[in-house]
């Protein structure tokens, strides 16, 4: 594993078993770079929502090797990998799955409290500040169920950042917002994997949101088309 | 650094409070568990309570008396032969007496736990009433003892017991026998004994036990005239009445004293089979009954639990995915289960006080007057323990089910 990689896969592969055996991922050997930011692109099926669910640990029913941050996390058991992913991984899903009983602060805060870092009180002003780059401040305190969509897929995308993971994972993280939230949220992202290091890889059906990243791996049939999808 | 953030219990109020009517029904339900086991509970102590306390009006802790001995057939006779003495078994015809009664009651006031030790002699004797006779039983006690031990002066109704210590020839009747003679304290009767001695005898005092059997033939009169009944000595004895402080254990000090006096000691459990046997059959309907109850309630709360678990699977999935581990969603709802079950619980006891307290209220008559109830702290704290156990497991079993949940399989949808 290279100084600078942050994940790295070793000929990764999977089996859906319903309704029949089915090699649904083969030979998946990639890496992602610190402060990258990394697209997966492919059609419907072709395996790169389930690539990033193994990514992300919360699938560990694969063969090969996967690391993180220089510790092989395969094999780990359900503990160990929630632990890595409190810490170190930051995850943004098509849907926003918040919590509604709570305040849009309190979702952000809920991964942070799980960490215990830090105190209530620089949590909650870590929060402030992550809802402020998203431009959510004056809806801090608003119950997550009376949001908009848009708002709500910041708020998750505030909540992904509150731990300032690694790894920020996003299954079609903008999937649910229009042009306007889109590029809102691009441009944040630029700026973490830029300024702050954090690396990124989304999966993505928006090609000028993938054109538009660092790095784009191309799948097709559960196989790696493209390591650097090259745009014409 | 490292801080604790207790985040599970937040998540589990926010449950609790968001879902205030699915709360209040669970909790009614285990409300009402508690509260019938506690109250049912408190009915059955104190009914037992009564029962004992009816029961001591008459039989004593221990009774030591001389059991009939049946004589056994000699085994072997003289050395060297075969030859084998047969005899009839049958009750040997000796004197149920105890032998140097004074020296017992010494020993047995010295031993451990031991607050009351009185002689007792009784007499089979007819009452007589003009040509027609009552039979009955006769006990020869020394009033002073027997009071402290049966508590006699409790249930005397008429004239005074201790009357019996001045007047030698005194005699307190049961009210069963007075009625069917029609003789009122201060009235003479006559009394023949089985000896065929006749006594004529000076009505101290009625009594009413108000179990009927005893009020119609049991008296008592001092041991000496027992004695001259029986035309016995003044050291003749049949019985020594014990109590002891610990009534319950009553069958481990029996043993004991059989082991110390050679003679046999009957606790009054042994001498009271049946009302122990109905007693021991309520307990366990009560038991049944109460613990039905509140399995019921903790069914109601684990049904809504489910319920809960399956209406947030998603919130599960998203809690796994930013770092809970499986304790910590175990946590959230055995943590909303013990919300859920203290809530109910303190109106449960609540409940169970009201009804306690309304049903020592109600008369329910004869020498019982009101129901015998009341607040029984042991009962309260059993039904707290259970209480937190049933809900407990009410909200561990679907919440292990939920800390199992794959939150791949939920996103994948």
């Amino acid at each position: 594993m290279g100084e600078d990689t942050i994940l790295e896969t070793k000929n990764v592969g999977k089996y859906f078993y319903d309704p029949e055996k089915f090699r649904v991922l083969d030979d998946i050997t990639i890496k992602a770079y610190k402060g990258e930011f990394l697209t997966l692109v492919g059609k419907s099926g072709c395996g790169k929502s389930t690539l990033l669910y193994l990514l992300s640990t919360m699938d560990r029913e694969y063969d090969g090797e996967i690391w993180i941050d220089d510790n092989r996390v395969t094999g780990l058991n359900q503990n160990a990998l929630a632990a890595i992913r409190n810490e170190k991984i930051g995850f943004v899903f098509q849907f926003h799955y918040l919590l509604p009983e709570f305040s849009s602060l309190k979702n952000v805060m809920i991964p942070a409290l799980r960490l215990g870092k830090f105190s209530r009180e620089e949590i909650e002003h870590h929060a402030y500040q992550k809802l402020e780059m998203l431009g959510l401040k004056e809806i801090a305190l608003k119950p997550a169920s009376k949001l908009s969509g848009g708002q709500q897929q910041r708020v998750a995308i505030a909540r992904a950042l509150i731990n300032n993971p690694k790894i920020i994972m996003g299954d079609e993280p903008t999937g649910n917002l229009d042009s306007k939230n889109t590029s809102i949220v691009f441009d944040i992202f630029k700026q973490l994997t830029s300024e702050l290091g954090q690396t990124i890889i989304a999966v993505t059906h928006d090609n000028d949101f993938a054109k538009a990243s660092d790095r784009t791996i191309e799948m097709m049939d559960g196989k790696i088309v493209s390591l650097n999808k090259t745009w014409n | 650094m490292n801080y604790k953030h207790n985040i599970s219990s937040e998540i589990s109020v926010s449950y609790v409070v968001t879902k205030k009517k699915l709360t209040l029904i669970a909790a009614l339900g285990v409300t009402i568990g508690i509260a019938i086991f506690v109250f049912m509970n408190s009915m059955l102590k104190g009914f037992d309570r009564t029962s004992t306390d009816a029961i001591f009006k008459t039989v004593p802790h221990i009774r030591l008396f001389k059991d009939d001995e049946t004589s056994r057939p000699l085994k072997k006779s003289a050395v060297g032969t075969n030859e084998t003495v047969i005899v009839n078994p049958k009750i040997v015809p000796e004197n149920n007496v105890l032998l140097n009664p004074d020296e017992l009651i010494k020993l047995l006031k010295n031993q451990d736990n031991v607050t009351v030790v009185t002689p007792q002699t009784n007499v089979n004797v007819f009452y007589n009433n003009g040509r027609s006779q009552i039979s009955g039983l006769s006990t020869g006690i020394d009033i002073g003892e027997a009071n402290r031990m049966f508590n006699i002066k409790s249930f005397v109704v008429e004239g005074n017991a201790d009357d019996l210590k001045n007047i030698q020839n005194g005699i307190l009747l049961g009210v069963g026998i007075a009625e069917k003679m029609n003789v009122k304290t201060g009235d003479n009767i006559s009394i023949t004994s089985s000896k065929n001695v006749l006594k004529i005898m000076r009505v101290v005092g009625l009594f009413r036990t108000n179990n009927s059997n005893t009020d119609k033939t049991r008296s008592y009169i001092n041991t000496s005239l027992a004695q001259q009944l029986l035309q016995k000595n003044t050291s003749y004895i049949t019985d020594i009445n014990i109590n002891v402080k610990d009534f319950d254990n009553a069958v481990i000090y029996a043993d004991r004293f059989s082991k110390l006096t050679g003679y046999k000691a009957e606790d009054w459990k042994a001498a009271n089979e049946t009302l122990m046997a109905a007693s021991r059959m309520r307990r366990i309907i009560i038991t049944v009954v109460t613990f039905a109850i509140l399995l019921v309630a903790g069914f109601g709360i684990y049904n809504i639990l489910n319920m809960t678990i399956s209406h947030k699977i998603n919130d599960i999935a998203i809690l796994k995915a930013i770092g809970f581990r499986g304790e910590d969603v175990i946590r959230i709802f055995v943590q909303q289960a013990l919300i859920i079950g203290v809530i109910g619980m303190v109106m449960g006891l609540t409940l169970a006080t009201v009804l306690v307290n309304i049903l020592s209220h109600v008369y329910v008559g004869g020498d019982i007057g009101y129901f015998p109830i009341r607040f029984e702290p042991i009962q309260y704290l059993r039904g707290l323990i259970f209480g937190f156990l049933v809900t407990f497991f009410a909200g561990y079993i679907p919440a292990r089910k939920a800390a199992n949940v794959d939150p791949v399989s939920i996103f994948r949808k």
